[in-house]
């Protein structure tokens, strides 16, 4: 994990045009919900589903630069991002179960449909507090961050390090998909929570809620990329960089090593929350395998393809690979597999710097 | 022909009381010919008498097929025809009618019918007697049963017929014979005898004591039968962990290379077992040795697979451990997706070989399956194996060089590369030699892998990366803990907290249980 990744910022006219492309293609995401409302036979008429679908990618986005501002900056490669996302998710999912009110199948006032199915006679603690919006938010956003700050600071404090720590949230995520499977453990279990009625007060699956979520989407994008471009720009970022590339040299001249990781790793877990925060509301169903290592390492070879080290990279990941994918799996679903596989393959060999790399030695 | 043996055996077994009983037996025939109150008498005398003569008699009367001659002879369907029951010769039935039955002749005949059925030759019978006398429970069948346990010599019946016995003497009047019986229950340490136990409580509170001994002693031998069998199944459980992460002790503890397709290739060890079976299923005489024959196939297949990911693609990032880690990755959703498409994404069978299949009963009642025996034996032998190549070998030596100092032993003409190659695929092959055992015990489908990759890192850092020893203990630990939770928390919050203790214990020592130490611990 030495050198070589150490990613000059693009000066001069190079970072101009590149603001000005991120500008564009912010303005073209922003514009879709209104394209959507044109009348069908428009010829600038967007479909519900591309709409949905870029709506998810945005989330999609978002964990993504999660990923890297962990990975491509300070070297951490979780593969458990995964289980923050759908632990925001979770959060969300239950205030929407909440929400539902008496007009489940069973019809019981509070209790979710779920519960009333397994006997539960009242509300878990832990479910408490979740029918207020607001807490429900705090909470997609302070248990991914606990986790993280629990996981995070018993590894690094006895330095885990490289592919242990990779390994180990690997078996942190494989661990919750466990237990978010077993119907006891009151989230649900094999099919999760879904059938949402409404949020905030608007009743999910209308186009206002669709272009509601969607901006709220990409204002989170907006915010979370200025955030990450703050913090790497900064001095933080620079020592961030330092413990990627030397970790014991930079612990060597007196810089607290454990702390600046944890640091960035609890943000990064935030950011994951509140992206599955708000994935769940907009793709309707919360479900245990959103946990499987799969898709946590699936998110990470987003930022590889895109590029790490850099945040345009894990943005031009997130959405090239999902668009591939959402390609894909319509036109041959078998091939998909092979591609994914082979995207690791062909990243790690031939394009450690990514899209983002490759784009800068053509420019060369 | 076995049962013809069993039978003769047993007959000759029974010939010198048989012999004494012979004119018993033929004086009292004569009472089924006549009234209803002497044919009750004669039923009530054959059945105490216990000849396996009268057996067919009996079961003739209650069917109403019993005939009666008008000189005393009583004669049995045998066959087509009749015969005559006191000498078993060939008889006319013209001119007999028919014995009737009446409810006092049919009571006799059941009891009669379950006491004859405690000398049936049929040991099936025997014990469905023992069970039926276990339920009537009568103190006049002590003597009965006395006798059919002196002549049992099937350990399964007579076990039966001694809990049968023992219920029958707690009836008794007697209450030293009662507390011989309580205490010989005690003795048996099995569900049933608690449960009889419980039940004499409650009739019996003077014997309060004793049977509150006895119910404890059993406790006892049940909680030490319940940990002895929780124990083989967790070493069970652990040597398949042990399997699946000996490969990965020697690519990522020797070589530290990660492999996260370590899981495919040990489904693919189990696919490989599926093809031999089915190549070897048109040859009958082969077709039982299929599995011995794809332990050597599966390992092949593997390592072969393993040298061409080694040389092709993992040699290219060497020194760059997360590259790879991905890398791998990728190559296992190849595999996997390549797999499902070759073979389809059901489930494959392979079937145990017929001297793997059933159940052994060690001494004090431990059900041990055969299969889970041979794979405990199968991954300490292929522990040796692993011990022996990298020991004894001159390979082993040269690939400890190459870990050691890979400069160093270039400049000795080691051809680094060629033993980089050979760790690796060798590391496979053993993947490919989990594959076979796992194809006993779990479902061959191509994501047969995914279940254990993770279980299998756990061992290795737990164990201690690079370390043989660190790996048996660690899989072992790992298994029997796992088997040790599972009855308080279920299977998957069993391995929910194992994770989690692992977590925690590597904080304790990041290094493993068996941390290398010295020069070696650097790299």
């Amino acid at each position: 994990m030495s050198a070589t990744l150490a990613s000059p910022p693009p000066a001069g006219s190079g970072r101009l045009t590149l603001r000005l492309l991120m500008l564009g293609a912010v303005l073209l995401l922003a514009v879709l919900p209104a394209l959507n409302r044109l009348p069908a036979d428009s010829a600038l008429h967007v479909s519900d589903f591309i709409v949905s679908v870029s709506g998810k990618w945005i989330t999609y986005a978002i964990l993504a630069l999660a990923i890297d501002l962990a990975w491509g900056y300070a070297g951490i490669l979780s593969l458990g991002h995964g289980a923050f996302f759908t632990l925001g998710g979770y959060a969300i999912g239950m205030h929407l179960m909440r929400l539902i009110g008496p007009r489940g199948v069973y019809g019981h006032p509070v209790l979710p449909d779920f519960m009333v199915f397994l006997g539960y006679k009242e509300l878990p603690w832990y479910w408490l507090g979740f029918d207020h919006f607001p807490f429900a938010l705090l909470m997609a956003m302070a248990v991914p961050g606990l986790l993280a700050a629990v996981v995070g600071y018993l590894a690094f404090r006895s330095r885990i390090t490289g592919v242990y720590f990779s390994i180990i949230t690997q078996a942190m995520t494989y661990a919750l998909m466990l237990a978010f499977f077993r119907n006891d453990m009151g989230f649900g279990g094999n099919n999760g929570f879904t059938d949402f009625k409404e949020l905030l007060g608007m009743p999910l699956n209308t186009p206002t809620a669709r272009s509601a979520l969607f901006y709220a989407s990409l204002a989170l994008l907006v915010l979370s990329y200025a955030l990450c471009s703050r913090i790497t720009q900064s001095k933080l970022g620079r020592v961030l960089v330092a413990i990627r590339d030397a970790e014991s040299r930079v612990r060597f001249l007196g810089y607290d090593v454990t702390r600046h990781k944890l640091f960035v790793f609890v943000l990064s877990a935030v950011l994951a929350g509140l992206a599955g925060a708000l994935y769940v509301p907009q793709v309707g169903i919360i479900n245990p395998g959103e946990f499987s290592p799969g898709n946590s390492i699936e998110a990470v070879i987003w930022v590889a393809v895109g590029g790490r080290g850099t945040l345009v990279g894990a943005l031009l990941g997130a959405f090239s690979v999902n668009a591939l994918k959402t390609w894909l799996t319509t036109v041959a679903p078998d091939l998909w597999l092979f591609a994914l596989g082979g995207l690791f393959v062909a990243v790690t060999l031939f394009l450690p710097r990514g899209l983002i790399g490759l784009v800068s030695k053509v420019a060369k | 022909m076995t049962s013809l043996i069993l039978r003769m055996a047993f007959l000759l077994l029974l010939a010198l009381p048989a012999w004494a009983q012979e004119k018993d037996y033929a004086a009292t025939l004569p009472g089924l010919a006549g009234g209803f109150g002497e044919i009750a008498g004669a039923v009530e005398r054959l059945g105490a008498l216990g000849d396996p003569r009268a057996l067919p008699v009996l079961q003739a009367l209650q069917e109403g097929k019993l005939l009666k001659a008008g000189d005393g002879h009583v004669l049995v369907p045998r066959g087509a025809g009749y015969a005559d029951a006191a000498t078993g010769a060939p008889a006319d039935p013209a001119g007999a009618e028919p014995v009737r039955l009446n409810n006092r002749v049919r009571q006799a005949l059941r009891g009669a019918l379950g006491r004859l059925q405690l000398v049936s030759p049929d040991a099936v019978e025997r014990g469905a007697a023992a069970e039926a006398i276990f339920r009537s429970r009568s103190a006049e069948d002590v003597p009965l049963l006395q006798a059919a346990i002196g002549r049992e010599q099937d350990a399964g019946v007579r076990a039966r017929l001694e809990l049968a016995l023992a219920a029958a003497q707690l009836v008794a009047p007697d209450d030293s014979v009662k507390r011989d019986a309580i205490a010989r229950l005690g003795a048996a340490g099995t569900v049933e005898a608690r449960a009889l136990l419980l039940e004499a409580r409650a009739a019996a509170p003077a014997l309060a004591g004793p049977i509150e001994a006895a119910i404890a002693r059993i406790d006892q031998s049940l909680a030490i039968r319940r940990a002895a069998e929780t124990l083989f199944q967790g070493l069970s459980l652990g040597s398949v962990l042990l399997l699946a992460a000996l490969g990965l002790a020697v690519t990522f503890g020797v070589m530290g290379v990660i492999n996260m397709a370590h899981g495919e290739f040990v489904m693919l060890g189990a696919y490989a077992t599926f093809a031999v079976q089915e190549l070897c299923r048109g040859i009958p005489w082969l077709a039982p040795w299929s599995l011995p024959l794809s332990v050597p196939a599966a390992f092949l297949v593997t390592a072969a697979c393993g040298a061409l990911l080694e040389r092709g693609l993992i040699r290219h990032l060497y020194g760059r451990p997360l590259e790879t880690l991905l890398m791998t990755f990728g190559v296992g959703m190849i595999i996997q997706q390549a797999v499902r498409l070759a073979f389809g994404a059901q489930n494959r069978e392979v079937i145990s070989p017929s001297w793997m299949q059933g159940t052994i009963t060690l001494p004090g009642g431990v059900a041990v399956t055969q299969n889970r025996l041979w794979i405990i034996v199968f991954g300490l032998l292929v522990l040796a194996l692993v011990f022996a190549a990298i020991r004894l070998t001159r390979f082993g030596l040269e690939m400890r060089a190459v870990v050691q100092n890979r400069r160093i032993a270039a400049t000795m003409g080691i051809r680094t590369g060629r033993v980089d190659a050979m760790t690796f695929a060798f590391g496979s092959g053993l993947a490919g030699m989990a594959g076979v055992a796992l194809s006993q015990i779990d479902n061959v489908s191509p994501n047969l892998g995914t279940g254990y990759i993770i279980d299998s890192f756990m061992v290795v850092v737990f164990g201690g990366v690079g370390s043989l020893a660190g790996t048996l203990v660690g899989a072992l630990t790992l298994g029997v803990v796992n088997k040790m939770l599972e009855p308080y928390a279920g299977a998957v919050l069993a391995k929910v907290f194992v994770l989690v203790a692992i977590m925690l214990f590597i904080q304790r020592r990041p290094k493993g249980l068996f941390a290398l130490k010295g020069r070696a611990a650097e790299s």
